[in-house]
């Protein structure tokens, strides 16, 4: 057992585990995006960023970095604070995240995170990129402007699907999620529908076609679910 | 189209069974066949045993990737940090201009390519422009003209 602090409470964890684990088992809240449980970290989005307050305030992703003895974690204070809003911000600076037009309001993480966050508003310029938008699938569809390229779809299909139908294309803000060689969702030869992106995204990018906002309501614990129910090897 | 597969099933030979080996690979094809046709990233993919999303992350991430045949001539502009202090920007735009196509792009008659690149190493002589192997340094957008006329006059 490894011995650390955070927020001040003392907390014990196994070896190997993330703070973020550590911090949920003590009942401490830490806000993530791209970390879903039953998928390997990423520390793509930055959210969960905490600070390790003897490694000279170092700044770590809880979700990615595993406990070590003796750590004393600053989960919640006023600049960690400030610098996860910052980081929203540029996230819906970057695309067109326009609530009122999203099968996902109401429901959608980011949203949540708005106002957990108390983002009142955007301090950065938009960026209104034109991006575009993949209906070719019989039962889903991909809108890129929603996209918050949390890679939750891309590591669903790949490490618990295994169909690896997704991937990044593209670099820096022109990165788009793409099926196999970019072509289109419902061409794709290697995907098989499962729908297992659909439910771990935590935005309305991917979606059930012919579902309202109010029927679109996502299920993103099915991937741990499904991953606790098969036997490992 | 088969005729390509073939050659590239070829080439990506020694790399089968290799993931790790995408890269180089893709260098082998390109450097053979110019650029790689959506069929080569395909046989490819196949033979080392790499996701097709993956071939196609690697392709779009790195800029010496292409996906599209480049034309006989390859001009590339420094957009480095000297370059773009000494306007890059402007050479960039009389290039645009003179040949009617955007960075990526080739002219229909197939004899130039217009690309970026990050630094050319030589920021003493900046704003700099390479045309195939050969570097023009201090330019102007005059100058940059006068350089596209003399290739396309061959």
């Amino acid at each position: 057992m490894i011995s650390l602090t955070i927020d001040g409470v003392r907390v014990q964890a196994e070896e190997g585990e993330t703070v973020l684990q550590a911090a949920k088992r003590a009942g401490i809240r830490i806000p993530t995006l791209c970390h879903l449980e039953g998928l390997s970290p990423r520390g793509a989005c930055r959210l969960c960023l905490v600070e390790v307050r003897n490694w000279g305030g170092r700044l770590v992703p809880s979700c990615a970095t595993p406990v070590q003895e003796g750590m004393e974690i600053v989960a919640n204070s006023p600049r960690l604070r400030e610098l996860r809003r910052t980081i929203l911000e540029m996230i819906f600076a970057e695309r067109n995240h326009i609530c009122a037009f999203c099968v996902s309001n109401g429901h959608c993480e980011l949203q949540d995170l708005a106002m957990e966050l108390g983002m009142d508003h955007v301090r950065f310029p938009y960026r209104w990129p034109l991006l575009p938008l993949d209906l070719s699938h019989e039962k889903y569809g991909i809108d890129h402007n929603r996209c918050v390229l949390c890679g939750r779809c891309v590591r669903a299909c790949a490490e618990v699907e295994g169909a690896m139908t997704w991937g990044f294309s593209g670099r820096g803000i022109f990165t788009l999620v793409e099926a196999d060689l970019g072509d289109p969702w419902g061409k794709s030869k290697t995907c098989t529908g499962c729908g297992k992106c659909v439910q771990a995204c935590p935005t309305g990018a991917l979606f059930e076609k012919g579902k309202a906002t109010s029927e679109q309501m996502k299920r993103p614990e099915i991937i741990l679910e499904v991953t606790e129910r098969r036997p490992r090897a | 189209m088969n005729r390509i597969a073939e050659q590239v099933r070829e080439i990506v030979q020694p790399y089968a069974g290799k993931p790790a080996e995408l890269i180089q690979a893709l260098h082998r094809i390109q450097s053979t066949l110019g650029y790689l046709p959506r069929e080569a990233q395909e046989v490819a993919a196949e033979a080392l045993g790499v996701p097709l999303s993956q071939v196609r992350g690697v392709v779009t991430f790195y800029h010496l990737f292409r996906t599209r045949p480049a034309g006989k001539h390859t001009i590339r502009v420094c957009m480095g940090t000297a370059c773009h202090v000494r306007g890059a920007e402007r050479i960039l735009a009389a290039l645009k201009e003179e040949l009617g196509i955007g960075p990526g792009e080739t002219t229909a008659d197939r004899k130039i390519s217009l690309e970026l690149v990050r630094c050319l190493g030589c920021c003493g002589l900046a704003p700099v422009m390479m045309v195939d192997e050969d570097v023009f340094g201090r330019l102007d957008p005059k100058k940059a003209r006068r350089i596209v006329q003399e290739i396309r006059d061959g």
